[in-house]
C-alpha cells in the first residue's frame, strides 16, 4: 500500500493538516440523537490537491458512521426523454446508502440534464432508516467549477427544494467559475495549500510510524520540492525510501520526468530561435501532450522556466503573452497550436531582445 | 411528510417573508402589489433586480394572497431554471397550461382567487430568446385567463417584445439600515449576540444581498456558536483578507517582478477566488489617491480585460500575474508598449 493511502487520515480528528478546518467540520455534524435534519445547507468551495477528497470522506464517517465506506462504483446509464429525441447518459457513481458522488461535468455540455433530471430524482428519494425516521442523503458533486452556465443555474432552485430531504457537496479548484447565486447559497469552505512547514510536520509523523531516520534538513527539502502539495511530497518521500536508505542530508530529490522535460524545452528555446528549433519543439510539447499533461500545466511550467532566465524587462512581456494564449488555448479546441504559438511569439521576443542589446 | 425541525430548515426558507407588505425596502413594489391584491387584478409582471433582494419571495407571496393554499397548486405553475424549458416546453407545456379555463371569481374566505392563472417564470435570463419568442403570441392569447410574472437579474437578456408586455418593477439593493434591521431581527430570534462590528462587516460582505446575508449568518452560527465577531464573518464569506490585497498591492508598487509572482502564487495557493482579488484590488487602486488618474485607468484596463478571460476559463494564475505585471507597469512608470513585439 502507498503512503499516500496508508496515511490518509479516516476521521476529522486525525487530520494534522488543517486541524482548525476539521475541528470547524466536526460543528456541522449534529449529535447523535438528532441525526437527520439537522445540517444547514452547506457546500464547499475549495483548492482541491487530494486533501478535498479525504476531508469529504471523513466527514461523512462522522455524520453517517462506518457505513459510509462501504461504498460501490457503479457505471449508471440513463435515458432522458428531451422532447422529441432521447439522450443516452453514462456517468460513473460512486455511492454508500447515504451518499453518493459524481462529477456532473464528465458528460460535457450535457451536463445540464444530469442536473435537471438525476440530481432531482436523487434529492426527491428520501431515506428511512431502521427506526422509521426519516434521514437524508448527501450528494457530493466534483468539479463543480467545470459545470456549464446553465447547469450551474438549474442548480440553484434544486438546491433550496430539496433542503429537508438533500445536502449538497460542492467541490471545485476555484471558486471564481462558480457563479455568484450558488455561492450565496453554500456555506464556504476555503482551504489553503499546506504550508511547508505543516508539510515537514506530517513527513515527519510518517518516519516516526515508519521507523525511518530522517536526517536534519532532509524532510524540508522534500517539502520545498513539492510545490506545497502535500501528496507530491509523501510520494517522493516514498521514492526516495526505495532508492536510497538509510537518506543522507544531501541526497537528490527525484523530480518529475515532465517537469525535467519541460526545462529541457526552455533551454532549447533560450538557446536558438529559428524554426527549425521550433520544429524540434513541437515534437517534444507533442510528447508531452501524448502523454496526458495537461497544456495548461505544461505551459505555466515552461512560463517559470523561462522568467527564472530572463531579464526583468523581458519578464512583463512574456508573462503577458503566456496569459494571452493560454486565454486562446481555452477558447479554441486545439492545444497545441496555442502553445507553439507561445514559444514562437517568446521566439520572435527574445530574439529581438537579443539584437536590439548585442547587435 | 412529517414536520420538520425548526431548526433542520435553511434561515433563507425559515424566516422569507409570506406576505407582499413584509417585503422589506422595496416600498413602490409593494404599493403597487398591495393595491393589486385588492383589487384582484393584475398586469403581466417583470420583476428585476440583484440576487437577494426579495423578487421570488414577492412573486411566491402574491401568489398565495391571490389564491390561498386550497386553490393554489391548480392555478399557478412556477417554472424556473431546474426545469427544462427550451423552446418544445414553452410550446407545449406552457400553452397547455395557459389555455385552460378557469371558473368565474369566486371568492373564497380570506382569498380573492381572481378568474385567472398564474404562471411564474423564475431566472427568465436564462432562458433562450427562441424560447422567449414562442412566449410573445402565447401571452397574449390567453391573457384573458393567464397571468404571466418574469423574474430576471438582467433585463436586458429579456427580449424587447416580451418586456414591453409586462409592467416592470425595478428591487433595489437593500441599504445597510434596513439588512441591520432584518438580521438584527433574525438574530433575536435565533438567540445569538452580533456586535456592531460584525453587524456592519455582514452588511457590507454581502452587498445589499440579504440571502447572502443570512447564509452567512447562519454558516457563522453553526461554526463558531452563538456570538460571532466580524473575523468569523469573513472567514465564511470567502472574503480575502485585507492584508493578503494589500501585499499584493505593495509587491505590485515595489516594483520587483520576481518578488510578485511570490506573492501570486502564494494567493494561488492559499485558494482565494481570484475574482474577488481582482474586485478587491480594484477597490484599492480607486481609493488610492497618490497615484494618477491615468495609471487608475491603465489598471483598472488590465482588470478588467482579465476578468472577462477568468469567465471564459482561462487560468487564475497567469491572469492574476499579468494583472499584477501591468500594475507594477502603471505604477512604477515603466513603458506600457512591449519594446520588442514585431
Amino acid at each position: 500500500m502507498l503512503w499516500v493511502d496508508k496515511y490518509r487520515p479516516k476521521t476529522l480528528d486525525q487530520v494534522i493538516v488543517h486541524q482548525d478546518i476539521a475541528q470547524n467540520l466536526k460543528k456541522l455534524v449534529p449529535p447523535p440523537i438528532y441525526s437527520f435534519l439537522l445540517l444547514s445547507a452547506f457546500a464547499f468551495l475549495w483548492a482541491l490537491w487530494f486533501w478535498q477528497k479525504t476531508l469529504i470522506m471523513a466527514l461523512l464517517r462522522q455524520i453517517f458512521g462506518t457505513s459510509a465506506e462501504k461504498v460501490k462504483v457503479e457505471n449508471r446509464t440513463w435515458k432522458i426523454d428531451a422532447g422529441s429525441r432521447t439522450i443516452d447518459l453514462e456517468l460513473t457513481t460512486l455511492s454508500s446508502t447515504n451518499h453518493v458522488e459524481l462529477s456532473p461535468s464528465d458528460v460535457g455540455f450535457q451536463d445540464r440534464y444530469i442536473v435537471q433530471e438525476i440530481i432531482k430524482e436523487m434529492a426527491k428519494n428520501r431515506l428511512i432508516d431502521t427506526k422509521g425516521r426519516k434521514g437524508y442523503k448527501v450528494l457530493v458533486l466534483n468539479e463543480v467549477d467545470k459545470l456549464s452556465r446553465e447547469a450551474q443555474h438549474s442548480l440553484r432552485r434544486t438546491m433550496e427544494k430539496y433542503s429537508t430531504s438533500c445536502r449538497l457537496i460542492l467541490c471545485c479548484n476555484s471558486s471564481s467559475k462558480v457563479t455568484e447565486a450558488i455561492r450565496s447559497r453554500c456555506l464556504n469552505v476555503r482551504i489553503n495549500a499546506p504550508k511547508e512547514e505543516q508539510i515537514v510536520k506530517v513527513l515527519e509523523f510518517i518516519g516516526k510510524k515508519e521507523g525511518l531516520q530522517l536526517p536534519p534538513g532532509f524532510a524540508a527539502r522534500v517539502a520545498d520540492k513539492s510545490n506545497r502539495s502535500l501528496r507530491r511530497a509523501i510520494l517522493s518521500l516514498e521514492t526516495c525510501r526505495v532508492q536510497q536508505y538509510p537518506f543522507t542530508s544531501n541526497q537528490a530529490i527525484p523530480p518529475m520526468d515532465w517537469e525535467e522535460y519541460v526545462s529541457e524545452i526552455s533551454a532549447d528555446i533560450m538557446r536558438e530561435q529559428s524554426p527549425k528549433r521550433l520544429f524540434q519543439v513541437r515534437g517534444k510539447l507533442y510528447e508531452l501532450l501524448i502523454n496526458c499533461i495537461p497544456p495548461e500545466i505544461v505551459l505555466k511550467r515552461l512560463l517559470s522556466e523561462l522568467l527564472k532566465k530572463l531579464d526583468e524587462e523581458l519578464k512583463h512581456e512574456v508573462c503577458h503573452w503566456a496569459a494571452y494564449y493560454e486565454h486562446r488555448m481555452r477558447l479554441g479546441q486545439k492545444a497545441i497550436f496555442h502553445l507553439e504559438a507561445f514559444v514562437a511569439k517568446f521566439m520572435s521576443i527574445y530574439k529581438g531582445f537579443l539584437i536590439a542589446t548585442f547587435g | 411528510m412529517a414536520p420538520l425541525l425548526q431548526s433542520s430548515q435553511p434561515w433563507v426558507e425559515k424566516y422569507r417573508p409570506k406576505q407582499v407588505k413584509d417585503v422589506a425596502h422595496q416600498d413602490e413594489v409593494v404599493r403597487v402589489l398591495t393595491n393589486t391584491i385588492e383589487t384582484a387584478n393584475c398586469p403581466h409582471m417583470l420583476f428585476y433586480g440583484p440576487p437577494g433582494t426579495g423578487k421570488t419571495t414577492t412573486a411566491l407571496a402574491i401568489a398565495h394572497q391571490l389564491y390561498g393554499p386550497e386553490l393554489y397548486k391548480s392555478r399557478v405553475l412556477e417554472l424556473n431554471a431546474s426545469d427544462d424549458r427550451g423552446i418544445n416546453v414553452v410550446r407545449t407545456k406552457i400553452k397547455d397550461f395557459a389555455a385552460v379555463a378557469v371558473g368565474s371569481g369566486q371568492r373564497q374566505g380570506a382569498y380573492p382567487c381572481p378568474p385567472y392563472k398564474i404562471i411564474i417564470l423564475d431566472e427568465a435570463d436564462s432562458m433562450t430568446e427562441d424560447a422567449q419568442n414562442a412566449l410573445r403570441r402565447t401571452m397574449e392569447t390567453y391573457s384573458k385567463v393567464t397571468r404571466f410574472f418574469f423574474i430576471c437579474n438582467y433585463i436586458s437578456r429579456i427580449i424587447e417584445p416580451l418586456a414591453s408586455r409586462c409592467a416592470k418593477f425595478r428591487f433595489k439593493p437593500l441599504s445597510e439600515e434596513i439588512m441591520s434591521s432584518r438580521i438584527l431581527h433574525i438574530c433575536n430570534e435565533e438567540g445569538l449576540t452580533l456586535d456592531a462590528e460584525a453587524l456592519s462587516t455582514l452588511s457590507s460582505i454581502s452587498q445589499g444581498d440579504l440571502r447572502r446575508a443570512i447564509t452567512y449568518l447562519q454558516g457563522a452560527a453553526r461554526l463558531f456558536g452563538s456570538s460571532i465577531s466580524s473575523k468569523d464573518l469573513i472567514s465564511v464569506s470567502g472574503a480575502i483578507p485585507l492584508e493578503v490585497t494589500e501585499a499584493l498591492y505593495a509587491a505590485c508598487k515595489s516594483g520587483d517582478f520576481d518578488l510578485a509572482n511570490k506573492e501570486v502564487n502564494n494567493v494561488i495557493a492559499e485558494g482565494y477566488p481570484v475574482s474577488q482579488m481582482l474586485a478587491q484590488l480594484f477597490e484599492v487602486v480607486v481609493e488610492a489617491d497618490d497615484i494618477l488618474d491615468e495609471q487608475k485607468a491603465r489598471i483598472c484596463k488590465s482588470l478588467a480585460s482579465a476578468d472577462k478571460c477568468l469567465i471564459d476559463g482561462a487560468d487564475e494564475y497567469l491572469q492574476l500575474l499579468d494583472v499584477s505585471s501591468n500594475t507594477m507597469r502603471a505604477l512604477c512608470n515603466m513603458p506600457q508598449e512591449f519594446s520588442y513585439d514585431s
